[in-house]
């Protein structure tokens, strides 16, 4: 399993005649921890969904190492690439280890048994999740965090080179919110990850791609992106943003109001930022 | 300020130890799997000695035995009794362990299509779209297929039902309890009043009884003949979704999770939509609708291996059949000489069985998902 290289080439993705996502290029090195931000409805998901190859580019290309994502057969994809989505399945009585061997299904044929590989991948990618306990739990009795610890784990045992997560840190408490991306930042493969909480981001990603409306509106190290400006121009909130004595990672401290609290709208940079983003106004959208 | 580093993380991995609920083990599958099938051979058994001429079970394995050319000794049973366990016993008890395990199959496989345990063929109208099919052939007459018609047109009334139903519950790429169970029950009202309009509208009054019986489910008159389709149908139902049992586990994890372990889900839900039709109207041409055997059984046989369709598909065609012979005993003996169709003794225990999943699945809604 190596690292590969992904790039979003001027992708625009629709659904019906609305536009979730215009003209994005998005590029993560091999290796890198790549952090996507931005408010609810700012377009993240339908970006990850176009590189997981659920939601078709109208325009544009998905590159995984070269090779284009959407002309790949899906099984194929499926042995590089790996996703957290933000769905559950159905209640069957599937224990957490089933639920994590499932991501093995890629690498099989369809008639071979478990082998000692797959039993060893599966346990130690359930280690990674500090899962171990779960392995024998009937997954639909967990807690939302230990599900969402087991589906991360699913994505290791698919020992993917890129690895796609849709705000893999919902549901969980803190201690497993730094576990987990202390774990995907050790992984051997290239992350792009969707985060609601921007300390998270700034501390474990590489690089931040900040979407707003569907587009890139800044991208680059997170010291560079985590501006007061960009948080008031995307998020519509006041923010002081200052560098962690130990950490050297930006932290973002909101305040409380609205940057001008004369609830006047001309903001920073003109664009109609709060009132057409309702999920995005204030610190609401943060916490969900 | 709180250093994050001072934490001790030795609490709450402790905190971890609970007793698991269930743990369904590896050596507990051979060992199901043997207990089921010495318990299909023993209602086989009962199913061939049990009846308005009582054959003892020592009499029945020595007349299939002799029949089979394993025991050439010479007989020591009447000509008759032969002829009632092996011509007129034998096809029927086979039959109804044909349906039943065909049925828990495909039972499985479209709770896994669907995404919704309460899935099943008769609640779905798959068995209605089925009888439609057969009965139009009955009553116009049509063979284009010779011998084959009736299936053949069950078939096709089975896979449109089917399409029909996923149709009208699906929006937006989810298909909750609610919507497809009104949806089955729609199609299915539909269904069945077209075809009570076929047979009250049709001439042929002395079939229209037969018909009717039918239509309830019965696997009464049945010989040797009839028996290589459904027995045909089963080998390959059962062989193809074992084959695909992995791709069938993934889609438990949800439609987009499965695309990205790398399983086509629209082309592999078509496939295997043909595959389930083609199945359930096979079976409900030779054996009428039967309902809940696909409901129950799944259910059932998850409880002791678990939910991976590697284990469930063997373990609840082996409960499937063993359900239907118990059924059609019953059927033949509770109000003898009496026959009662075996479709409604298998709604009798069915139906509770719903309404009892139902409330199980409503409570874990209530407790579960997401905080």
């Amino acid at each position: 399993m190596s690292a590969a290289e992904l790039v979003v080439d001027r992708v625009t993705l629709t659904a019906g005649a609305r536009r979730l996502v215009a003209d994005v290029s998005l590029t993560a090195r091999p290796g890198e921890v790549i952090g996507l931000v931005g408010p609810n409805g700012s377009g993240k998901s339908s970006l990850l969904r176009a590189v997981y190859r659920v939601l078709r580019p109208d325009t544009g290309r998905v590159r995984v190492d070269g090779a284009d994502a959407w002309s790949l057969p899906v099984r194929r994809l499926a042995r590089t690439v790996a996703a957290v989505v933000q769905e559950s399945g159905a209640d069957l009585d599937l224990t957490a280890r089933e639920v994590v061997a499932m991501g093995r299904t890629p690498h099989k044929r369809l008639l071979a048994g478990d082998t000692a590989e797959d039993a060893e991948l599966i346990g130690a990618a359930l280690d990674a999740v500090d899962g171990a306990g779960l392995a024998d739990r009937p997954f639909d009795r967990l807690s939302g965090g230990e599900r969402q610890r087991v589906l991360i784990a699913r994505a290791l045992a698919q020992q993917p080179a890129l690895l796609v997560l849709d705000e893999p840190t919902n549901h969980l408490d803190i201690r497993h919110q730094l576990d987990v991306l202390g774990a995907l930042r050790r992984l051997p493969a290239t992350v792009l990850v969707a985060l609601h909480d921007l300390n998270l981001a700034a501390s474990y990603c590489d690089r931040l791609y900040v979407l707003c409306d569907g587009e890139v509106t800044a991208c680059g190290p997170p010291a560079e992106v985590l501006t007061p400006r960009l948080l008031a121009e995307v998020y519509g909130v006041d923010a002081e943003v200052a560098v962690h004595p130990r950490t050297g990672a930006p932290q973002v401290t909101f305040l409380p109001g609205r940057p001008g609290t004369d609830a006047a709208p001309d903001l920073p940079a003109g664009r109609a930022v709060a009132s057409a983003e309702p999920g995005g106004v204030g610190g609401l959208g943060l916490g969900r | 300020m709180t250093p994050p580093a001072t934490r001790a993380p030795a609490a709450p991995a402790a905190a971890r130890q609970e007793p698991a609920a269930r743990t369904p083990d590896r050596r507990a599958l051979p060992l199901t799997l043997l207990a089921l099938t010495v318990l299909l051979l023993a209602s086989v058994t009962a199913g061939l000695a049990i009846g308005s001429v009582r054959v003892p079970p020592g009499e029945v394995w020595g007349i299939v035995a002799h029949a089979l050319g394993v025991d050439r000794s010479p007989p020591d049973w009447s000509r008759a009794r032969e002829t009632i366990v092996l011509d007129v016993r034998a096809p029927r008890v086979l039959l109804g362990a044909v349906t039943g395990a065909g049925l828990a199959v495909v039972g499985t496989a479209l709770q896994a299509l669907v995404r919704n345990p309460l899935a099943e063929p008769y609640l779905l109208g798959v068995s209605s779209g089925a009888s439609l099919g057969a009965v139009a052939v009955l009553v116009f007459g049509v063979g284009v297929f010779g011998p084959l018609s009736l299936p053949a047109a069950a078939f096709a009334g089975a896979l449109g039902a089917l399409l029909l139903v996923y149709a009208t519950a699906r929006t937006g790429g989810r298909i909750t309890s609610v919507r497809l169970v009104l949806s089955g029950v729609a199609v299915a009202a539909v269904l069945t009043a077209l075809l009570d309009l076929l047979l009250l509208t049709t001439d042929r009054g002395n079939e229209t009884r037969a018909v009717l019986a039918w239509t309830l489910g019965g696997l009464g008159g049945v010989d040797w003949g009839m028996l290589w389709l459904p027995g045909l149908a089963l080998l390959l139902g059962i062989g193809v979704l074992l084959v695909q049992a992995r791709n069938l586990n993934l889609l438990l994890a949800g439609e987009e999770a499965a695309t990205t372990m790398g399983l086509d889900v629209a082309r592999f839900r078509a496939r295997m939509f043909v595959l389930v039709s083609l199945v359930t109207g096979v079976l409900v041409a030779a054996a009428g609708p039967i309902g809940f055997v696909g409901l129950m059984m799944p259910h059932i046989v998850r409880l002791f291996v678990g939910g991976d369709h590697r284990r469930v598909l063997p373990a609840a065609a082996l409960g499937g059949a063993v359900f239907l012979v118990w059924a059609d005993i019953a059927a033949r003996t509770v109000a003898a000489p009496m026959e009662i169709p075996v479709g409604v003794l298998t709604a009798l225990c069915g139906g509770p069985f719903f309404l009892w999943l139902m409330r199980r699945d409503a409570r874990r809604g209530s407790e579960g998902g997401p905080a």
